[in-house]
């Protein structure tokens, strides 16, 4: 197992402080296992971790991390009903062809769902349009010809999709370079972050 | 090693004294929690890694183990960290005792007389093995296809001595498709005019048409479609002269390359392989099925199980497909177990347990290094 504590982005630490010590942990697209490892570390969790690549994969195992290789546009079937104190979603939505179906299944096998993705309401991308052309940024890097990042919305969009789907949001705010922007955060903040549960 | 106990069967039989061959691989360590057990599958061996020297010492030409890729200095399983064993299952035929063997209370060759045995008759006859090594722990029990069944079996019926178990192209059980494969196979060898009732033994012949022809049928549900085109397509043997398509218009030549590797296959297993213990594994894997007990439910049935797994499958394999080891993740997971699940993008199908995939490779290794490694 590594002993060394992962190293988390300042946008990360943040997200992890939303996680309640103890608690028990799904976390989809979850990368190479660094937040949900450091969350097992530093915050006492149990839990997996679901990922669909292979690089992925070996990297979450390395850890000690476990993991489930799963494609979730199928969905999370493998999963229960309120399985999960917390699920999280950081960065995994917008590639998600059925982000809408998996977001209702965030909050069924989750007691609490957390999201973050890119918040298109960023004023610079705002601005990028403005101009007639589509924004490439620290978070959104890609050009609109080969960007994975096939959902984009803005934070106010998220609130909405929420809402239709009877989410109760326990709290809403955007992220720009680790800290967390609760002033104006759908034009301030290049992330959205949420925390829901059931209606 | 020689057992003198009497081992009693789970058809309620008993096999009075028997023996187990096995293998075994690096070094016990001080503590005893190094063990790594390995299970075989159908047609498999207690000879998992490394090659035979002959009496010269020179390599024996094609004696690797069947899981040398994974097994071995340096490999995924490493055996300079951990002390492997490989067995024999009993009714195997390297060398266990099975059904070419005479029975002690007759005296006469055990052939078809020799008593159904199950995975979990396998499983314990494995503890007996490890009580008879002072292995009270192991560090982990592998396998792949019906391997990782007697894996999967480990964990249910001695819950604390494993640590972990992984579980490769493995499925809860079979299907009727698949039993019904099994089936074709022991069709064709009972059906053999060489099978005398399973006690060709006693007439000196061996009914080698129907081992060919079960092979063969095995052998194709192991690859995938695309494998087996890629590799023979509709290639001819030879073209014959004669005619611009290159057929030769018979029916019963071998004109096809796939048809000249399959008898090829058949030919070769029906030499080594004996008929009796093809049925007798066959029928193991038809009747595995922990959830049974459970009214088919699979989660009840592994709440025993207190080890952490690893499962792996191969999204080609559709004899052990990718569905049946998420069956297993998913009891696993309700029942809060610790699992990782690797679904790998290889194309061999079922073969591809035995293959060298770095994917593969990767992720059991990195199992082995983070989680199973001793402290």
């Amino acid at each position: 197992m590594l002993k060394t504590a992962p190293r988390l982005s300042a946008d990360q630490r943040v997200i992890a402080r939303l996680v309640p010590p103890g608690a028990r942990v799904l976390d989809l697209g979850c990368g190479d296992g660094a937040l949900l490892d450091h969350l097992i570390r530093e915050r006492g969790c149990t839990g997996y971790g679901v990922e669909i690549d292979d690089a992925n994969i070996q990297a979450c195992v390395a850890r000690g991390v476990n993991v489930i290789q799963l494609n979730l546009d199928e969905g999370l079937a493998m999963f229960g009903d309120a399985s999960f104190d917390v699920v999280l979603q950081i960065d995994t939505l917008q590639h998600l062809r059925n982000a809408e179906v998996m977001l209702r299944e965030t909050a069924r096998v989750g007691r609490i769902g957390i999201v973050a993705f890119p918040n298109f309401g960023h004023w610079p991308n705002r601005l990028a349009v403005l101009r007639g052309r589509m924004p490439v940024t620290k978070v959104l890097p890609y050009q609109w010809y080969d960007t994975p990042n096939i959902r984009v919305g803005t934070l106010r969009d998220f609130a909405a999709l929420a809402l239709k789907n009877r989410l109760h949001i326990l709290d809403a705010f955007g992220l720009q370079d680790g800290r967390e922007v609760r002033l104006w955060p759908n034009a301030r903040a290049s992330r959205a972050v949420f925390k829901f549960q059931h209606g | 090693m020689h057992f003198a106990d009497v081992l009693p069967l789970q058809s309620g039989a008993s096999i009075r004294a028997y023996d187990l061959s096995y293998e075994t691989y690096g070094t016990l360590n001080a503590d005893r929690s190094n063990a790594v057990l390995i299970c075989h599958a159908l047609n498999a061996s207690h000879h998992v890694a490394g090659v035979y020297l002959d009496a010269q010492g020179a390599v024996v030409p094609k004696s690797e183990g069947w899981w040398d890729t994974m097994i071995g200095p340096g490999k995924p399983v490493d055996t300079n960290v951990f002390f492997v064993i490989g067995v024999n299952n009993l009714g195997s035929c390297f060398g266990s005792t099975g059904p070419m063997q005479r029975n002690p209370d007759s005296g006469e060759i055990y052939g078809a007389d020799f008593p159904v045995v199950t995975v979990q008759d396998w499983v314990q006859a494995q503890a007996r093995l490890l009580d008879a090594l002072g292995i009270a722990t192991l560090a982990a029990v592998m396998g792949g296809s019906l391997g990782g069944m007697q894996a999967l079996s480990w964990t249910l019926q001695y819950p604390d001595r494993v640590r972990h178990a992984v579980v490769v192209a493995s499925a809860p059980n079979l299907t009727a498709e698949n039993i019904a494969f099994n089936e074709v196979a022991r069709r064709a060898i009972v059906t053999d005019p060489d099978f005398h009732g399973g006690h060709y033994g006693r007439h000196g012949v061996l009914p080698q048409r129907g081992l060919r022809i079960a092979r063969m049928i095995g052998h194709i549900t192991y690859l995938s479609d695309d494998v087996m085109n890629e590799k023979f397509g509709r290639q001819l043997r030879e073209v014959a002269i004669g005619h611009a398509s290159g057929y030769k218009f018979s029916t019963q030549d071998v004109e096809f390359q796939i048809e000249s590797y399959l008898r090829y296959q058949g030919d070769k297993f029906s030499e080594y392989f004996d008929a009796n213990t093809y049925l007798l594994i066959t029928r193991a894997l038809d009747y595995f099925d922990p959830a049974a007990e459970h009214g088919g439910k699979l989660t009840p049935a592994l709440a025993r199980a207190r080890a952490k797994f690893l499962l792996v499958s191969f999204k080609t394999d559709w004899r052990f497909s990718p569905a049946r080891s998420r069956e297993i993740v998913k009891a696993l997971l309700d029942n809060q177990r610790d699992v990782s699940y690797a679904e790998i993008d290889a194309p061999h199908g079922h073969d591809a347990f035995l293959l060298d995939d770095p994917r593969y490779m990767g992720v059991v290794r990195s199992y082995f290094e983070s989680k199973v490694t001793p402290c």
